[in-house]
């Protein structure tokens, strides 16, 4: 095909593209800290690429089928797994807090005991039958999600001389594009491992609190769960094409 | 002005498996999907060479008439039934990533510049990387690669990071280096 042939399937000048994170938002790629990160991080400064429809597009698992217990975690086995019932709950929103709707949203943790369902995961704490750890579900029209789980139990780890991983859940986010990509983990206001753990301090004072949830007795269920929200928030859009 | 401050990102971890991860994302194109059909190997190392068993690699293409299956691609260019363009796959104990796929067509360049090379995004995860690493795929002997406007941004004596070579058997292979002397081209996307 010419390029003539193809000009004529260009998509619209007006393109939209995403914003670039400003700094201090998120971790540095080399945090010494946390030991993994020497030598499994770039030194070079990465090549900032305009944005054509390879970054603007990206995943949208349209086609995929959820199942209820999807969102639950509690109901993926035989029967009630052990730990602390809890509801995580928040909006998945863009920085101009507009709701990013239909955005796949999966989570993985460890059990009450702070054991994965992993055969890499060695700690001497109990697995349960009853906890798989895994759960996926898709925003609402408003961006909303809710995922029905256990609180998940502190672990520790092989940094440094006594470290322990706060308690934490793992989420992974796609958005409406590869540019918007995002792989976090969310923790639990108060917690006193938090001052501790090199990994949520990679990220710099000001920003890493983001990262912690928040108890809401409004969320909180009667004789039943404690609710804590976190809202996560990615990439805007540029108002007007910045390349 | 931006309202909401992003949310940072932080490591994969190494406990995925099961259940961020399985094998079913690894098998991009069912039978029928237009297209060559390719298998592509991303083989992660750190920055003293050895391999990393316990990295995760996201792919993201456009189907074989450059056609990415997406609401903001508008073009009136055929979509393929059951190709979404988009696998993951966790590392195996020698660093390998799998897929198999069919190789891509040629999509715009930004701003109207052109067409780019055929190519694959990569999104690469590991204990130990904090923040999504975005770098992408060519084919080695493309006809394409010389004019495509990416790789022209990219130092000349770097850009063979970004090439998978064709392995005897068949499979595509890119060799990802996160750090050390032959440290791979990431992208900020």
């Amino acid at each position: 095909m010419g390029e003539g042939a193809n000009r004529a399937n260009l998509p619209p000048m007006k393109e939209e593209t995403y914003r670039r994170a400003a700094a201090g938002q998120h971790p540095a790629n080399l945090s010494p800290e946390y030991k993994s990160t020497v030598a499994r991080s770039p030194r070079q400064a990465p090549i900032v690429v305009p944005h054509s429809l390879s970054e603007i597009t990206g995943p949208t698992m349209a086609d995929e089928r959820l199942g209820a217990s999807e969102a639950d975690l509690t109901k993926q086995r035989m029967g009630e797994p052990l730990g602390e019932r809890i509801t995580v709950q928040g909006r998945v929103l863009d920085e101009d807090g507009r709701p990013v709707p239909g955005a796949m949203v999966e989570i993985w943790q460890c059990n009450a005991a702070g054991r994965y369902h992993h055969v890499g995961d060695q700690h001497d704490a109990p697995l349960d039958p009853n906890f798989f750890g895994g759960g996926r579900v898709r925003t609402d029209g408003e961006g909303r999600y809710r995922f029905v789980t256990i609180k998940p139990g502190a672990y520790p780890w092989k940094n440094h001389h006594n470290a322990w991983r706060p308690a934490h859940i793992h989420f992974s986010l796609f958005g409406p594009s590869f540019a918007t990509r995002l792989i976090t983990q969310m923790y639990f206001p108060g917690d006193p491992l938090l001052a501790l753990d090199p990994i949520y301090n990679s990220v710099p004072a000001g920003a890493r609190e983001r990262l912690q949830s928040s108890f809401e007795i409004g969320l909180t269920e009667p004789e039943w769960a404690l609710g804590y929200r976190f809202d996560i928030v990615l990439r805007g859009r540029n108002a007007t094409p910045m390349e | 002005m931006t309202t909401h401050k992003l949310t940072p990102s932080q490591t994969v971890g190494p406990f995925y498996w099961g259940t961020l991860v399985s094998t079913c994302h690894a098998q991009l194109a069912p039978n029928g999907v237009a297209g060559e059909r390719i298998e592509v190997a991303v083989q992660l190392h750190d920055a003293d060479g050895a391999v990393i068993p316990d990295g995760v690699v996201e792919v993201w293409q456009a189907n074989s008439h450059g056609r990415y299956n997406h609401p903001d691609d508008r073009r009136n260019l055929p979509l393929d039934a059951g190709f979404e363009g988009y696998g993951r796959a966790s590392a195996d104990t020698n660093g390998i990533a799998r897929f198999s796929t069919i190789r891509p067509g040629r999509v715009p360049a930004a701003n109207g510049g052109g067409q780019q090379a055929p190519h694959l995004v990569l999104s690469i995860f590991a204990r130990g990387v904090l923040n999504r690493l975005a770098t992408r795929l060519y084919f080695d002997g493309d006809p394409a690669l010389g004019d495509d406007p990416v790789l022209k941004l990219v130092p000349a004596d770097r850009r063979a990071t970004l090439i998978a070579k064709k392995t005897p058997d068949g499979t595509w292979l890119l060799p990802v280096h996160i750090g050390g002397p032959k440290e791979t081209v990431f992208f900020d996307v």
